[in-house]
């Protein structure tokens, strides 16, 4: 949920790196349909910045001559745009009913009590967050999640598994 | 073994680059329908092949090929739904993942016939590496000339792009998506007009699955009407079947439309019997939206007949007795399931994914949920299960898109065959917390498989 607070933000820069792949994006739709490219363009911004803040929004609806509502308005309704800051990394874990099936909701258990955090909640350290998402389309594989903002799969997941993989993010984030 | 149309040279390695593609044969049916087919007799081979949407609703691809509006001066899209979030259903990353040339040459087929100069492959954001292998296998198939201006010196030119969506299970409803890809939320559109009179852009445009445009391939290297001899009746072809849930050898397996579905559970072939030497209680045969049945009725059908995995076998029975094929996402349940937790978690699914454009699905889906909750956390009342049945009886058939029907369906189905364990769940209410109901006498016929000494 947007909420009127968060409107109060730091503004952000764009790169010519992020906006050059604005433009290549831009480029894909017929002349005047450049609002088709406001999905990816976020999903840049996002791995830009972990989220999307407002005034990153509002260079968004800037960089496409759209309104800024316009911008709102599409990233509170998909479930992959953050509206606040997470962790570094988002474990986020199917909880739909195949992968429950195979022991999803032990998994997430497992990875609440590992990282000390309730689900939304980011830890102390700034390096975690986890939520439970819906259906992530592997469900011969499961339990699984994934972690953008490249959105890695971890399949079959066990205890052991995902104490490998909190370990292995630990160890990349401190390297 | 059953013959393998789109899977067969999965396991070759390094099919997914352009050049191991094509040393198997890929770029064929390209090269046949640019070369020495109209766009007219590609669509005719199409119908023949009695290829029915892979997607989930099954209405015959040529047909809905045919109905595409074609005004002079103005474009026509191909748009490849690739926005897989159906319960159950996985087939569509597995092929992008191994074998992203045979969407890609399915896409220029279909656009030729289509007569589209640009297309647009919709993935699910949350496939961002399927993204990239797209990308990557675009990115050689242009290089060879196979993409871009004039294509294998014909004259025909296509543009592909990939497009990623941002996680809303709505958006793999055809006008929803179109939606997502003209930037905006993904409220489905009132219908009529249908995408085929106006669709992306307020063109003309074909939506159509991932495997719907992956089975084109097959059907133009060997024809129309040998495509059709594979199958049972009015289900031609191939299909791949997403196997999940509590089984041997849960993946994604290309039967050919027919094998009986006790084959396809307990042959080695397939998915080897049910994990751990537990019983079959019940299964989702196509994807959460599907009713789900008892083993006694996935198996044999009401009439005591072998239920076969085919449109027609599956839906065998109506409602009552039967269930669908849909996307063929294939659950199964094993002793050890709580019917009613899955009806509530699909139903947690179903009020998270409704976009909210409705009442009855809007408001519905939460209901239901809250009321599943309830039964399931010990505070349900015998009352409940009518309470459900009406409330999706009031959604069904009265939303704009067929979400409501699927919220619907696994409520309804799941109280229609299960009826009892909702019940124990109130009258044994600090039981039912503590453990599941159990198998009862929905059981399997089958005598539990014995492992054969190796």
């Amino acid at each position: 949920m947007l909420r009127v607070e968060d409107t109060e933000q730091a503004p952000v820069e764009f790169s010519a790196a992020l906006i050059a792949k604005f433009d290549d994006i831009k480029s894909r739709y017929p002349e005047g349909k450049q609002k088709s490219a406001l999905l990816p363009i976020l999903h840049e911004t996002q791995a830009e910045f972990g989220w999307l803040s407002a005034p990153s929004m509002d260079k968004v609806a800037a960089y496409l001559d759209i309104l800024p509502i316009e911008v709102y308005e599409v990233a509170t309704f998909y479930t992959m745009y953050f509206m606040r800051p997470q962790g570094k990394y988002v474990l986020e874990v199917c909880r739909t009913g195949p992968c429950c099936l195979v022991g999803a909701e032990k998994i997430m258990d497992y990875i609440e009590q590992q990282l000390g955090v309730k689900e939304g909640e980011v830890t102390p350290d700034g390096l975690f967050s986890w939520r439970g998402v819906e259906c992530l389309a592997a469900c011969g594989f499961g339990p699984v999640l994934q972690i953008g903002p490249e959105y890695t799969f971890y399949e079959n997941l066990t205890t052991q598994s995902v104490d490998t993989l909190i370990a292995d993010l630990k160890a990349k984030a401190n390297n | 073994m059953g013959r393998k149309l789109l899977l067969e040279h999965i396991n070759v390695p390094g099919i997914n680059t352009l050049e191991v593609y094509r040393q198997k044969g890929g770029y064929a049916a390209v090269e046949k329908a640019l070369k020495t087919l109209t766009p007219d007799e590609v669509v005719e081979e199409v119908k023949k092949s009695g290829l029915r949407g892979r997607g989930g609703a099954g209405f015959p691809t040529g047909m809905k090929w045919s109905f595409l509006a074609k005004p002079e001066g103005v474009p026509r899209y191909l748009v490849c739904n690739a926005d897989e979030s159906e319960p159950g259903t996985f087939k569509d990353r597995y092929l992008m993942t191994y074998i992203p040339h045979l969407l890609i040459e399915g896409m220029i087929v279909a656009s030729y016939a289509l007569g589209a100069n640009t297309s647009y492959i919709y993935v699910r954001g949350e496939m961002m590496p399927q993204i990239r292998i797209l990308e990557r296998a675009i990115a050689e198939a242009k290089n060879a000339g196979l993409l871009g201006k004039n294509i294998l010196g014909t004259g025909y030119d296509l543009e592909l792009y990939v497009q990623p969506g941002g996680g809303a299970y709505i958006c793999g409803e055809e006008t929803a998506l179109l939606e997502s890809l003209e930037g905006k939320r993904g409220n489905p559109r009132i219908k009529p007009p249908f995408p085929a009179i106006a669709g992306l852009y307020g063109c003309p445009t074909v939506v159509n699955n991932v495997e719907s445009i992956a089975a084109v391939v097959p059907i133009i290297n060997e024809g129309g009407d040998e495509y059709a001899k594979i199958g049972i009746g009015r289900s031609t072809g191939t299909k791949l079947i997403s196997a999940s849930g509590n089984l041997n050898k849960p993946g994604v397996y290309e039967i050919e439309l027919g094998v009986p579905v006790e084959e396809f559970i307990y042959s080695d072939e397939y998915c080897g019997g049910i994990a751990n030497g537990k019983r079959l209680k019940a299964v989702v045969a196509g994807g959460s939206s599907v009713p789900i049945l008892p083993a006694n009725l996935i198996l044999k059908t009401i009439n005591n007949e072998a239920r076969l995995m085919s449109y027609e076998s599956l839906s065998d029975g109506g409602f009552a007795t039967g269930s669908m094929m849909g996307s063929g996402g294939f659950i199964a349940f094993d002793e050890d399931q709580c019917i009613v937790r899955n009806t509530w978690n699909f139903s947690r699914f179903y009020h998270h994914e409704s976009c909210g454009q409705c009442s009855p699905c809007r408001e519905g889906t939460g209901w239901m949920e809250k009321v599943l909750h309830r039964l399931e956390y010990g505070h349900g009342k015998m009352s409940d299960m009518d309470l459900l049945v009406d409330v999706s009886k009031k959604i069904e058939g009265n939303t704009i898109c067929p979400l409501g029907d699927a919220a619907a369906w696994p409520v309804a189905s799941a109280i229609r065959h299960f009826r009892d364990e909702f019940e124990w769940h109130v009258t044994n209410a600090a039981e039912a917390t503590t453990r599941n109901y159990g198998l009862a006498h929905y059981a399997d016929p089958l005598p539990k498989v014995e492992k054969a000494e190796a």
